[in-house]
C-alpha cells in the first residue's frame, strides 16, 4: 500500500514539474507584437533610463527582495501594503542621450497575474517632469513574463548566476485595447494630453545578485498632432 | 515429477503477480503525474499570485459635498526623498542628485502616506517646479498599491488658510472614473513630544464618480 503511495506521491510531482515546464517553454506564451506607438503618424517623445539600480537617483522597496535599495541607507517600503510596490526615481535622456526630466516611477505586484496565460503583472505609474516643457503622468500594466522567463530565470539556471544576451521587449500590456499606456499631461506643452504611451526594456546582462546589469528603459510617448496644435506657442 | 511441476507453476504465478503490482504501481504513477498536473493547473488558478494587503477605505461622507479621504505624510518620517539642487543634507544619506542647470528650479519628494488610522497605505510623489514655460508647477501623485493611482495638479498660490486646492487629472482602477479636488495643507506639530514628527502634510480628497455611458 505504502509503495503504491509512493508511486502517487513521485507521479503528481512528476506531474507538476511537467506541467509547470510546458508553462515554462510554452512558445506561445512569448507576446513580442509590434507596438502600435512604432507606426504612428503623430509624433513621438522618447525617453530613456538606465534600469540598472546604481544608476539610478534612488530605488527602494520592502528591503527584503533579491534587489538591494539605493543608497543603502533610503527609507524601505516594509509596510504591509505597501511590501510589493517598488519606487525610483532616476534621470530621463532624450534620444542623443542628453537629461531631459526627472522620472518618479511606482510599481506594484498586480493582482490581475495569471501564470496560466503568461501573465506576470505590474501595475506601474510614472510621474515626469521635463524642464521647460511641463509634466506627464503616465499609467500602465507591464506584463514581465517574457522578461522573467528569457532573463531572469536562465540567471538563476546559469552557473555563473547570470544571463547575457540581448533581449528586447515592450513591457506594457495595458490598460490600451493595443497593449498601450495611457497618457495624461499636467502642465506646459503636455497640459491636456490624453495620448498613449509604451515602455520597452533593453537588456544585454542581468546578475541574479545585483539584478538588472545592462538593462535599459524606453518611454515613447505619442503626442498627437492636434495637442500640439493646441497648446500655447512658448 | 508432479513436485516439480507445481514448483514451476508457483514460480510462474509468483512472477505474474510481481508484474501485476509492478503494472499497479505504473498505473498509480501515471495517475499521479495527471493528478499533480491538474492539480498543478487548479493550484495556479485559484490560489492567487498576488494578494496585496488592504487596508479599509476610510471616506467621509460630507453633506451635500460628495466623499473625502484624508492621507498624510508624517515629516520628517515619511519622507524618502528631496531631490533638490544644493540640499546641504541629502535625503536618503548618499543621495547624488544631478547639479544639471535645468533641474535648477525643480523640487522632488517622495512620501510614503498614511490613512486617518495612521496606517501606511501608499506612496506619493510631490514636484514642484518654476520654469519659464510651465510656470508655476506643483504635482501630486498617490500610488495605493491595493487600490490605484492619482494624478493631482495643484493651484500654485496657496488659499486662506495655508491650504493649496488642486484637480484630480487622471486616475488608475479604482479611481479611474473619478473627478474632484483634492487640498494640501501643512499641519505644524502642537503636541511637542519628543517622538512626534515636526508636522505634516494633509491631503483631502473630494472626488466623486463620472456617470459612466454604457
Amino acid at each position: 500500500m505504502i509503495k503504491y503511495l509512493f508511486a502517487l506521491i513521485v507521479g503528481m510531482a512528476v506531474g507538476a514539474v511537467v506541467f509547470l515546464g510546458l508553462l515554462y517553454f510554452n512558445p506561445f506564451m512569448a507576446q513580442q507584437r509590434l507596438s502600435p506607438i512604432t507606426v504612428t503618424d503623430n509624433d513621438v517623445v522618447k525617453l530613456g533610463y538606465s534600469a540598472a539600480v546604481q544608476d539610478m537617483l534612488i530605488y527602494t522597496n520592502d528591503g527584503e527582495s533579491r534587489i538591494d535599495p539605493h543608497p543603502a541607507k533610503v527609507l524601505q517600503l516594509w509596510e504591509a501594503p505597501i511590501r510589493k510596490t517598488r519606487a525610483l526615481a532616476t534621470v530621463l535622456t532624450d534620444s542623443r542621450g542628453q537629461a531631459a526630466g526627472i522620472g518618479i516611477k511606482f510599481s506594484s505586484d498586480s493582482e490581475s497575474t495569471n501564470i496560466l496565460n503568461g501573465q506576470a503583472i505590474v501595475d506601474s505609474v510614472w510621474h515626469i517632469y521635463m524642464p521647460e516643457r511641463g509634466s506627464l503622468f503616465v499609467a500602465q500594466s507591464e506584463n514581465l513574463w517574457s522578461y522573467f522567463r528569457e532573463i531572469v530565470i536562465p540567471a538563476y539556471w546559469s552557473s555563473a548566476d547570470s544571463w547575457r544576451g540581448i533581449w528586447r521587449g515592450d513591457v506594457t500590456a495595458g490598460p490600451g485595447a493595443l497593449g498601450t499606456a495611457s497618457v495624461a499631461g499636467g502642465s506646459g506643452e503636455f497640459a491636456g494630453l490624453r495620448s498613449e504611451g509604451v515602455e520597452a526594456l533593453s537588456a544585454k546582462a542581468y546578475s541574479v545578485e545585483l539584478g538588472p546589469v545592462a538593462v535599459d528603459g524606453e518611454l515613447s510617448i505619442e503626442i498627437p498632432r492636434a495637442e500640439l496644435e493646441a497648446s500655447s506657442d512658448p | 515429477m508432479l513436485c516439480g511441476l507445481s514448483q514451476i507453476g508457483s514460480e510462474e504465478y509468483d512472477r505474474n503477480a510481481n508484474l501485476t503490482k509492478l503494472l499497479n504501481m505504473f498505473k498509480t504513477f501515471i495517475a499521479g503525474i495527471l493528478l499533480g498536473i491538474v492539480a498543478a493547473a487548479a493550484g495556479l488558478y485559484y490560489v492567487p499570485v498576488v494578494d496585496q494587503s488592504r487596508e479599509q477605505s476610510l471616506v467621509v461622507v460630507q453633506p451635500n459635498q460628495g466623499n473625502t479621504e484624508t492621507f498624510y505624510a508624517n515629516v520628517p518620517m515619511d519622507r524618502i526623498l528631496i531631490g533638490a539642487p544644493s540640499q546641504q543634507t541629502p535625503l536618503p544619506p548618499g543621495l547624488q542628485w544631478p547639479d544639471d542647470e535645468e533641474f535648477a528650479n525643480l523640487r522632488v519628494e517622495l512620501f510614503k502616506i498614511r490613512n486617518t488610522k495612521d496606517v501606511v497605505v501608499g506612496v506619493a510623489s510631490r514636484m514642484a517646479a518654476n520654469d519659464d514655460i510651465p510656470g508655476d508647477v506643483i504635482e501630486w501623485v498617490l500610488h495605493l498599491p491595493a487600490r490605484g493611482s492619482i494624478y493631482v495638479s495643484m493651484q500654485p498660490e496657496p488659499q486662506e488658510g495655508g491650504n493649496r486646492v488642486g484637480t484630480l487629472q487622471s486616475g488608475t482602477r479604482e479611481f479611474d472614473l473619478m473627478r474632484g479636488a483634492i487640498s494640501e495643507r501643512w499641519v505644524a506639530d502642537t503636541t511637542e513630544s519628543v517622538d512626534a514628527p515636526a508636522g505634516r502634510i494633509e491631503l483631502i480628497t473630494a472626488l466623486v464618480a463620472q456617470r459612466e455611458e454604457l
